[in-house]
């Protein structure tokens, strides 16, 4: 089921013109700041396909970067956002891409914070509701509208089963669950949603566990 | 858990509800929220609704500058009283307008499914409010039942432009609130589907090709045709007409066209009105 809740078709509330063009690209902006947890020094944003040919009229520019300051897809400041992101000093590059995307509506951004980077590919496929579909070169699937936690580890046996017990013991139920890795043996990234919110000690068992490269958190 | 039309209309028959209340059960069991939790969520999407459908009779310019003022013309012309049918259609179509000119001024709405068609289902349950002297926290409940079709739409084929052309949208904003009318009205489950499905029906091969890639022409005159395309629905089915193709067949059917559609007539702005002279001229000035 793409759509779960009814909230997901009688909403959201949100500034126009448009659900996928404007309140999407908000909430991409949104999901993008938490997993980089901080603010920007420079935000590179590549349109495709629909995104390309009508980001300026339908003001997706304004409402990545308005995700990305954390505003919420209601928020009267949406409008004015490159402004104030010039006068955070946050850098901001659009790029119109000719690419032929598989969804029409992707976006990818990449943030910069001094040797910070991430890099994440987006899909919004309607009614303000979107997915995450990459992350630093890794395919994933990623709603953003439940607790989650994305660890890079090791590709190697019993990682997965160390988390997945480690949340088990803390009550906490895995609701999506999804491995990528770009090659055997090498780095994988475990992408899991959960029911419930992941405590901040919880991240930290998790991140001294064995062959655990990284862990970014996606709280609510 | 309803996964299309068949079974919802089944689950409100078999325990005797309202489809307002097959949908309140499911969103409880998903989110472990109580119903009166669920309910006043609901409430803040209606007065935003509300609030919206007022803001554009007032007379609101869109962010672009290409369109706005219609809403507000709608509104002094049912006031002189000289228009040729009935009131509530005449309100439905002044909502219908003026809140997608709010949306199109990046003022704050509601999407119901989408940004783009939000003026559809909020002007039909606002005028059939109207005409039946319903309470707030009455009418509000039909939101749900607009959501349930809607939820089985978005599932089984696609409620956005870029997915599967404004049928998708607006189309679906249509068959939502068709339902949501006859239910109101006092219709039964059956008769909301097959509103439903009639008010999609109708709407089914429209493409998305807006001036210069925005939501506003033909957009907000197109929510004034989907609010009243809901309408003829709901009181067809209501005079007891039925949909000759059955319901979930026809989401099929908006589905399937909405995959053979090229990308050009799919909110990219490359064809149809967005590719006429004015089109070209729109996009020149404002992109």
């Amino acid at each position: 089921m793409k759509y779960r809740s009814v909230f997901d078709i009688i909403g959201p509330v949100m500034v126009g013109p448009s659900s996928s063009h404007t309140a999407g690209p908000v909430r991409i902006g949104q999901i993008a700041r938490r997993l980089f947890n901080d603010q920007p020094e420079r935000v590179v944003v590549r349109l495709y396909g629909s995104f390309a040919e009508t980001y300026k009229g339908h003001a997706s520019d304004v409402a990545v970067i308005g995700g990305i300051l954390n505003y919420e897809t209601d928020d009267p400041r949406i409008p004015d956002s490159l402004v104030t992101a010039m006068e955070l000093g946050i850098d901001v590059t659009f790029i119109k891409e000719d690419a032929i995307p598989e969804h029409p509506n992707t976006m990818k951004i990449t943030m910069t914070k001094g040797e910070d980077k991430l890099d994440l590919a987006a899909i919004s496929i309607g009614g303000g509701v979107v997915r995450i579909t990459e992350l630093n070169g890794f395919p994933l699937k990623l709603s953003g509208e439940n607790p989650a936690i994305l660890v890079f580890h090791k590709d190697v046996y019993g990682v997965i089963a160390g988390v997945a017990s480690n949340l088990a013991m803390n009550k906490i139920n895995i609701s999506g669950m999804n491995v990528s890795r770009i090659e055997k043996g090498d780095v994988a990234l475990m992408t899991i949603e959960t029911d419930q919110p992941i405590s901040h000690n919880l991240i930290n068992a998790i991140t001294h566990m064995e062959n655990i490269l990284r862990v970014i958190t996606l709280n609510e | 858990m309803f996964r299309n039309v068949n079974e919802l209309v089944q689950q409100a028959q078999d325990q005797n509800k309202k489809l307002y209340e097959i949908m309140i059960d499911q969103e409880t069991e998903l989110t472990e929220k109580s119903r009166k939790e669920v309910i006043v969520a609901m409430n803040k999407q209606f007065q935003v609704m509300k609030s919206s459908a007022a803001k554009g009779l007032e007379g609101v310019t869109s962010y672009s500058g290409m369109t706005g003022g219609d809403a507000k013309k709608m509104d002094e012309y049912i006031g002189r009283g000289q228009y040729m049918t009935d009131p509530t259609l005449l309100r439905a179509m002044s909502y219908a307008v003026s809140i997608n000119e709010v949306n199109a001024s990046m003022g704050l709405i509601c999407a119901s499914p989408t940004a783009g068609s939000s003026g559809v289902l909020p002007a039909v349950v606002l005028a059939v409010q109207e005409k039946l002297g319903m309470a707030d926290e009455d009418a509000m409940l039909h939101l749900f039942t607009a959501g349930a079709f809607g939820f089985v739409i978005a599932n089984n084929a696609f409620i956005s432009g870029a997915a599967g052309g404004c049928q998708a949208e607006i189309g679906s904003a249509s068959a939502m609130a068709a339902a949501a009318a006859v239910e109101m009205a006092g219709g039964t489950p059956h008769q909301a589907a097959h509103a439903m499905a009639m008010a999609l029906k109708n709407m089914l091969g429209l493409t998305c090709d807006p001036l210069a890639g925005l939501v506003e022409v033909p957009c907000i005159k197109r929510n004034a045709a989907g609010a009243s395309n809901a309408i003829i629905a709901a009181e067809m089915a209501l005079a007891g007409v039925e949909s000759k193709v059955p319901w979930d067949e026809v989401i099929s059917a908006m589905y399937n066209i909405g995959l053979l559609m090229p990308a050009s007539l799919r909110e990219t702005s490359l064809a149809g009105l967005a590719a006429t002279e004015t089109g070209k001229m729109w996009k020149e000035k404002l992109l």
